[in-house]
């Protein structure tokens, strides 16, 4: 079939099954534009390209398929950074396509010219730029084909502007052919039957869940796996909501902000079951003293992750989804009672969890930040879908908000990227329409894309913004007080702004609850509106997210919510 | 330790700004990187030579694998592979000089390539220590400048990288 780039771009998605592409016009993708709008493609319209990238992420991340970003060349591009790095850390796919100057500029500092692909390499898993439009076809089904399988992550396509307009015969090709890549993620068979060998002679084992589980839709494996075995589990900030919460052997979050048990348990177990997890410097705590009892087992589809961090005992290579099940298999074809093996450890940490659970204190007259946390979470039916920026209210969430299935609890978890959350919650209801959508934000974070109620209000996308909101930089403000003198620099937001205000003027609905009596009717109410509203909680200005492991110390050297 | 480390490339425009900026990004110091074409129009290949321990090795040979554009990465076993660097010596060599230093020079088998009435450019190609030792006795007539490459290498025999890669026991089947 005959037609240009631009419509060549569009076809490759439909023939990719994408519904939905956010995105930001400008001089370099006019032609692109101009398609999307004689296909009636289904684009949102962002305030800002940073609201574009981050709610293709949100959406990503609650549907499992690949977020597609416009954007044109220059700042559209640079602006496209933040959210691509943002989704490069949590191994989210998504396929960036931006606008180049067209050919005979490129490299002469032309207008909005800036060097994307040089930009982006560091912070996406493959990129590429399209000077003749006969690759546009294929570039657009390989970068599909990296960014969602493997380790999926982003891929941006840089395409100049001259390409657009230039004809081809499209054809799309039926499959990739990649001379270093072959998306073929299968393991080794040995390597899980000396897991399961492994399993057999554990006395203290304990299960370590991250994001790779989530992104590879493997949770039923886990819970089947926990099951077969009786052993406790605990996960990282990207594994929340593979085990249900409410699990009794599910003991909590790991990590600097994570709960005593689920920190000792690392701290005693001598088998330390990791999926899909890489080991960063906010689950170990001190990476040396990290699990000291433990053989370290770790399935997993990056090699890169095995022994970066630290030593691994038993790697069990390949993607969850080839490896867990059978895994599974295996540990229930063996005719070992795990469960009985080891129920004097799972008794034991079971009381640790019930003798240390997640605590606060509350203050007088003050709405506190954690009981806002698990208002909301009683209010959410089982389907609700999380989402988060980053900061003090972030960790509350993951503590106090129970996580009941996977792909329901988004947030930044290695960038740590203020402003993702509000765009990404958008991208995640437009992915996911019929669940509902509440977002947690601080008075800080939630300047970072605030543009972004426009994007929402304008096209009634149903989000539930609420704002944590306790004038200053919480978790700036905790670490000041902990470790510098209680020097508060630039962390105080005793400013003029009106959120509500904020929010109202861009056409979403918003309102203030600052009466602890009144909290639970009042959110109730805020959370039954329809359309998209800023709920503006007030709460103290001093709390801190405890426990907390302090940098450079190990997992059982928290602070402790003082008794 | 030194290592070298070879790298079949796919030969796109941007694969060494991946390859390079990979290495400063996760901190792999890098005492030589040499590039060049293959018997393939399709790849080049790279070889750097890198100091370091085996865990920095393996992540290193492990970051490049993961790359879409890289083909193959092998480190290459000093004994099985041969390795060669050229190094290029302007040297003062006047009429007084020059019998003496062309005697160095053929003792090392070090080619003249360019010949001026003060001064001589040799081509000498070798291990370290070789050249090394052939720099330290030109010294005393006065180096002007020297140029190396860096090393490049192929591991003996049958084997070759893509031989290599094909047969790749650590990730099951797969991946490349």
């Amino acid at each position: 079939m005959r037609m240009n780039g631009a419509q060549a771009v569009l076809e490759s998605l439909k023939n990719e099954g994408v519904d939905l592409v956010f995105g930001y016009p400008g001089g370099a993708v006019l032609t692109l534009y101009d398609a999307v709008y004689k296909l009636k493609f289904p684009h949102i319209l962002a305030r800002h390209e940073q609201g574009a990238v981050h709610a293709a992420d949100g959406y990503a991340r609650a549907t499992g398929k690949v977020g597609v970003v416009f954007a044109t060349s220059g700042p559209g591009g640079t602006n496209l950074v933040t959210g691509i790095a943002t989704a490069n850390m949590d191994s989210v796919p998504l396929v960036c396509i931006t606008g180049q100057v067209a050919n005979p500029y490129i490299g002469k500092d032309a207008f909005q010219e800036a060097d994307i692909c040089g930009i982006t390499t560091p912070v996406t898993k493959h990129n590429y730029l399209v000077k003749d439009v006969k690759d546009l076809p294929r570039v657009l089904k390989e970068a599909f084909f990296i960014a969602r399988t493997g380790r999926p992550g982003p891929v941006v396509i840089d395409v100049a502007k001259d390409v657009f307009d230039a004809e081809i015969d499209y054809h799309y090709p039926d499959e990739v052919s990649l001379k270093g890549y072959s998306g073929n993620f299968d393991g080794d068979e040995a390597e899980i039957d000396a897991a399961v060998e492994a399993l057999s002679e554990a006395k203290h084992p304990l299960l370590f869940i991250g994001g790779g589980v989530t992104l590879s839709d493997t949770a039923n494996e886990v819970r089947r796996i926990a099951d077969i075995t009786g052993f406790p589990s605990t996960c990282t900030l990207m594994g929340l909501g593979d085990m249900p919460a409410s699990d009794p052997s599910f003991l909590g979050m790991v990590g600097m902000h994570g709960t005593y048990a689920a920190n000792m348990a690392i701290m005693e177990c001598d088998l330390l079951i990791g999926i899909g997890v890489r080991f960063d410097d906010r689950v170990t705590g001190v990476v040396t003293e990290f699990a000291p009892k433990a053989k370290i087992m770790q399935f997993e589809v990056d090699p890169v992750e095995v022994g970066k961090n630290v030593p691994v005992d038993y790697r069990v290579l390949g993607d969850l989804r080839w490896s867990l099940p059978r895994f599974a298999e295996k540990l229930q074809k063996s005719g070992v009672d795990y469960s009985a093996q080891t129920k004097g450890w799972r008794t034991y940490v079971m009381k640790m969890e019930d003798d240390h659970p997640l605590s606060y204190k509350e203050k007088p007259d003050c709405i506190m930040p954690q009981k806002l946390v698990e208002t909301v979470s009683r209010l959410m039916d089982d389907d609700t879908i999380v989402v988060t920026d980053v900061g003090q209210h972030q960790m509350w969430a993951a503590q106090f908000y129970e996580s009941r299935k996977p792909r329901q609890f988004l947030t930044s978890g290695g960038l740590g990227t203020m402003g993702y959350g509000l765009p990404a919650a958008i991208g995640a209801k437009l992915g996911q329409p019929d669940k509902k959508v509440v977002c947690f934000s601080g008075d800080g974070s939630i300047m970072m894309n605030c543009q972004e109620f426009a994007t929402a209000a304008d096209n009634d996308v149903d989000v539930k913004i609420i704002v944590v909101h306790n004038h200053t930089l919480g978790m700036v403000s905790q670490w000041q007080r902990l470790f510098y003198n209680e020097h508060y620099s630039q962390s105080e937001l005793h400013g003029k702004t009106d959120l509500v205000k904020l929010a109202e003027a861009m056409g979403a609905k918003g309102c203030r609850i600052d009466d602890p009596a009144k909290l639970e009717t009042e959110l109730k109410e805020a959370l039954e509106e329809k359309g998209p509203i800023l709920i503006d909680v007030m709460v103290p200005e001093v709390e801190d997210v405890l426990p907390m492991v302090p940098g450079g110390k190990r997992l059982d050297q928290m602070v402790l919510e003082e008794e | 330790m030194k290592h070298v480390i070879s790298i079949l490339v796919c030969n796109h425009p941007g694969v060494l700004v991946r390859v390079a900026s990979m290495f400063s990004r996760r901190e792999f110091n890098i005492d030589s990187l040499a590039v060049g074409i293959t018997e393939s129009p399709d790849f080049s290949r790279i070889t750097v030579v890198m100091q370091g321990d085996s865990y920095l090795v393996s992540q290193m040979i492990k970051q490049l694998e993961k790359l879409p554009d890289v083909r193959a990465v092998e480190r290459l076993d000093p004994a099985s592979s041969a390795c060669r660097g050229m190094t290029m010596v302007k040297v003062k060599a006047d009429d007084r000089d020059r019998l003496d230093v062309l005697k160095i020079a053929e003792l090392f088998r070090a080619h003249v390539i360019d010949v001026e009435p003060t001064t001589l450019i040799f081509e000498i190609t070798g291990s370290d220590d070789k050249v090394t030792a052939f720099m330290q006795l030109l010294a005393p007539y006065g180096v002007l400048e020297v140029i190396r490459t860096g090393l490049i290498g192929l591991s003996r025999g049958e084997d070759t990288l893509v031989k290599h890669s094909g047969e790749r026991q650590y990730y099951g089947k797969n991946l490349l």
